[in-house]
Order: structure tokens, then sequence, then C-alpha cells
């Protein structure tokens, strides 16, 4: 970044004139940090509690509340593998996070598809159909099911969980598709059918890799949303534990450093795909603007 | 596929996730308003009784809970709105290269669990935590003074775990804000201040109404942040739902509160819907 920072400062120093320290200047080039420096307060503000939460995977409390410095250790990374009390959790929630997003991908790309690239009756129905799951308090949507599960008398446990996390992923999926299609230039499509390609070719060759980033990125969205999800599976869990349920069960009695160690790695693992996704997609617009037009 | 039979194919896209959110959304609601209306016990059954009395029983049994909500939503959304807006308005215009990388720094805490997050919003506000407890040591502090408990502590949590839903919608609407539109401005004499009231901020009202209902509808009906951050005297809405459905298993109570808010919720939504077009809010 630091490397990216200096041809922006050495034209911004070019643009504004060659004397810059006089007394004018000086004061607009002060005001102008006024935002970039409240930005990144507001960043630090955003991690605060990310690097307790990784600073206290590090510490060696005495006794069940990890609430305070006690002294540094690694130890937790090693003996949380050896806790199935609490991976035992942690895998519920992977197969959960796993599953659902597959599901709701699918199914979610489909409804994007058929909104975007359709005409047909209904298409406000199912607009506001989609739309209100998200205009809905989680608690809502956890009560009601719960409500639903209760009527029927269905037990609840990993399929209700499932059930649940489809149901709220989908919308985000279609939002998220819908404007992945909605930024594209259709002529391209036009173009591929004009010379000859069928209806399925042009979507195998044309309109799939145009909109697959937006589907990767309603999966990832979708993934990120159901492993985090408390709220609404506390009222489809049941018995069965995920690990948000898991966390906030012992956090009455005190939360073992062994979480944080789980917190910091799902962190450190999301902001790694994340980072890959970002430079991917430099990579990709830096050969698309070298290529001969 | 046959021409005659071209119409179905945006149906047969839809089924699938239509009778899902169908069976697993519309259903339950139906569901939960009914059960608001009957009567009986967990170990009895419960029987309809059309018992419409009890709306009346729930709004003024929880009005205390309810307007409390209502009020930290509020709250809480004009706060997001004060820490967003220039955030988001930096990312847009004087991001620069950077652009990317800022948004994920926006986005990148929100991948650690809800509940370790607001956990560890618990141990900075502690009475004796790193923050008060080191005022407190340099005297700045009284030593009786606390966050933890109080209304100020839940309305920061909720800040904080929605601050993102503020920030991410309001810099979709000022990065499609044309900057020659401002720079025209600015040639026809217009100040910076002026530039900014007159162009700018209209042109990103979508986003802020986006980001407010994306704010207050969650702040509105959560529980979480309220009872880890909270005390009995922040009980908010949610809270109650929660204990009803999960706790003391009074179902019809609990869905008639559930019903409630719901329909409350709706009714604004509908108005927004109505003000900007339910599309745009699905499109961004």
């Amino acid at each position: 970044m630091s490397a990216g920072a200096v041809p922006i400062e050495a034209r911004a120093r070019t643009a504004s004139g060659p004397a810059p320290l006089n007394r004018p200047n000086l004061r607009a080039r002060l005001g102008r940090m006024v935002l970039p420096v409240y930005t990144g307060l507001v960043v630090i503000y955003l991690f605060l509690p990310i690097a307790v939460m990784i600073a206290f995977s590090f510490n060696n409390p005495a006794g069940h509340q990890n609430i305070t410095w006690q002294g540094f250790t690694v130890e937790h990374y090693l003996s949380v593998w050896g806790r199935p009390d609490i991976t035992g959790p942690m895998i519920t929630s992977l197969a959960v996070a796993l599953v659902s997003t597959v599901l709701a991908t699918t199914l979610g790309t489909l409804m994007g598809l058929a909104l975007t690239r359709y005409e047909f009756r209904g298409r406000g129905l199912t607009s506001t159909l989609i739309f209100l799951p998200m205009a809905s308090p989680e608690v809502i949507l956890g009560a009601s099911l719960l409500s639903l599960f209760v009527s029927v008398g269905v037990q609840r446990g990993f399929l209700t969980i499932l059930i649940a996390h489809v149901m709220f992923n989908i919308s985000y999926v279609v939002v998220t598709v819908r404007a992945r299609i909605a930024g594209f230039n259709r002529t391209l499509e036009e173009a591929a059918m004009d010379l000859g390609a069928t209806e399925w070719t042009t979507f195998r060759k044309v309109t799939f890799p145009l909109i697959f980033p937006g589907i990767l990125a309603a999966a990832l969205l979708a993934f990120a949303l159901s492993i985090d999800d408390y709220v609404i599976t506390t009222f489809a869990a049941g018995a069965t534990r995920t690990f948000p349920l898991w966390v906030f069960g012992v956090s009455r009695i005190g939360v073992p450093p062994e979480v944080n160690v789980l917190g910091t790695l799902i962190f450190v693992v999301a902001g790694f795909f994340i980072l890959v996704n970002v430079w991917l997609q430099r990579r990709s617009a830096a050969a698309a603007r070298s290529r001969p037009t | 596929m046959p021409r005659r039979f071209r119409w179905t194919v945006p149906y047969l896209f839809l089924v699938p996730g239509g009778l899902w959110l169908l069976a697993f959304f519309v259903v339950p609601m139906v569901v939960m308003a009914s059960v608001s209306l009957q009567q009986g016990s967990l170990a009895q059954g419960y029987a309809m009784t059309f018992n419409f009395g009890i709306y009346a029983e729930t709004i003024a049994r929880w009005s205390s809970q309810f307007l409390r909500s209502i009020e930290y939503a509020v709250i809480v959304t004009v706060l997001t709105v004060l820490i967003g807006y220039p955030m988001a308005y930096t990312i847009a215009f004087r991001g620069g290269r950077a652009k990317n990388i800022l948004l994920l720094l926006v986005i990148l805490p929100f991948f650690t669990s809800f509940i370790i997050r607001t956990l560890s919003w618990k141990l900075l506000l502690a009475d004796n935590g790193i923050v008060l407890g080191t005022l407190k040591e340099w005297g700045l502090l009284d030593s009786g003074f606390r966050l933890i408990a109080t209304p100020i502590a839940v309305i920061s949590g909720l800040t904080y775990n929605f601050l993102p839903f503020m920030v991410l919608p309001l810099y979709v609407a000022l990065e499609k804000v044309d900057p020659r539109l401002i720079e025209a401005a600015n040639d026809l004499y217009a100040s910076r201040v002026q530039g900014f009231l007159r162009v700018t901020l209209p042109l990103s009202l979508p986003g802020l109404f986006a980001g407010s209902l994306l704010t207050f509808i969650p702040a509105v009906g959560d529980f979480v942040n309220a009872q880890i951050l909270g005390s009995p005297d922040t009980t908010m809405i949610g809270n109650v739902i929660e204990r009803l459905f999960l706790s003391n298993n009074d179902y019809p109570q609990a869905a008639a509160l559930g019903f409630i808010l719901m329909a409350a919720i709706l009714a604004m939504v509908l108005v927004y819907a109505r003000l900007i077009g339910s599309d745009k809010l699905t499109t961004g």
C-alpha cells in the first residue's frame, strides 16, 4: 500500500503547483487531511474488538474468566484441538454453512437470473417476497420458524437449522447476483446470439463467466452470514449447538481462550480469502488494461 | 425448448427458491399469527380461540420495552449516519487506488463471530477494563464510573455491530455520484458546502434510506447486545420475545409480540418502498 501511495502523493504535489509551503496552501493541505485521518480512526475503532479477541487468544488466564491480562502463551493454539466440546459445535457450524451456502447460492442465482433476464407477470410480488426476509428482524424470522416447527411437531436440530439458514441466505444471494447482472452490458449476449450461438451456449460462454464473480461474492456472503448466525439459529436449534450458540452459552461462566483462538483463526482465514480475491480482481483488471484494443 | 413454452422459463427459475421462501418465511408468519390467537399450555396443547384480546394485553404489558427498543434503534441509526457518512464519502471520493482495501477494512471485522465481537466490547467497556481501568488509574474518571450494564453500553454495541450496514449502502450511492456534477456546481460559484448540500447529499439519499432501514430493523429487534452489555433496565423487545419463546414457553404471548413488531416494521417498510420503489431496494 505504501508503494502505491507514493505516486499519488507525487501527482498531488505537481498538480498543486511548485510552491506547496505558503500558508493558505498548507491550511488547504491540512484541511484535506481531516477526512482521511477520520476514516483511519473509524477503521481503528472497527478493529478494536478484533484486536482484543486476538490478544486474549494469547492470554494465560488463571481461572474461568479470560478477562484480565495474565501472561503470554501460545498453549491454547495447541490445546483447542483436544477440546471436542469446542470443535464439535465448530464442525456443526461449518457443515451448516457449507450446505446452506451451496443450496442458497443455487436457488438465489436462478431467481436473480429470472428477475433480471425475463419479463413476466408477478415480478413485483417476487421482488417483495425476496426483499421482506431482509427487512424482517432476525428475532421475528427465528420466532416464526419456531412457531411453525412447534405447530407441525418437528424435532428441532441440524435439519431445521439448515432450513432456516437457506431461507435467510436466499435473499442476500439474489440481491448480490442481481447487482452484478444489472451492471453488465447486454449487447455482449446479443453479439453472441447474432454470431449464431444458441441461448444455452451464450449463457455458458458469455453470461455465466460474466456473472461468476457476483455468484462467488454471493456465496462468500452467504457463508459468512451462516457461520456467524446466532439469533435465528437459537430458535431453530433445539439441543444442537453451533459455534456461536456454544460461545453464548458459556459466556456466562467465562469464555475459555480457545474460543478466541478459533475466532482468530476464522478471522485470519477469511481475511486471507478476501485478500486473494482482491488480488485476483486487480490482476485481471490489470491484464484487461494491458490487452491491445 | 419449444418456442411456445418459453414463457415458463422464468417461472422454472423462480419455483425452487420461491417455494423455499413461501414455506419457511410466509407460512411461518401465518402460523405465528395463528399461534398468537390460541390459548392453552405446552403440556395440555393449544386450541384456537381467536383471542384477539391478547394484543391489547401484550401491548400494555410490554410497552416500555417496545418504546425503549425504538428509542435505542433511532439513536443507533443516527449515530451510524454520523460515523458512517464521512467515512463512506471519503472512500467514494478520496479512496483512489485504496478504495477496495478500505471497503475491505470496513467488512473484515465482521467476519468474526457477532457473539465474540460483542463479548470483546464487553471486555473493552468493563468497569476496570482496558479503557475505563486506565482512565481511572490516571484519575480522569471517578472509580465508581461504569459503562457496562448502562444504555450507553447497549447503544454503543449496537452501533458498532450495525455500522457496516450503513457504510456500504452509503458508499454505493456516493460512488455513483458523478464528480463532474460537483465541479459544475463549483464552477457556478457554489461553495464546497453548498455543492455538498445541494448536489452530493440529495444524490446520496437512496443510500441513506437503504442504510437506515438496514440499520434500524436489525437494531430494533436485537437482543444479543442488550443481553451481553446491558442490565434488566435495558431489556429490549427482542429479549422479551426470546425469553417468552425459549425460556417461558409462553407461545401465544411471544407470537403476539413478534407479530406486533413485524407489523410495525412492515408498515414502515411499505411507506419507505412507496417513497423510493421496492425494485430499487433489492438492486441496491
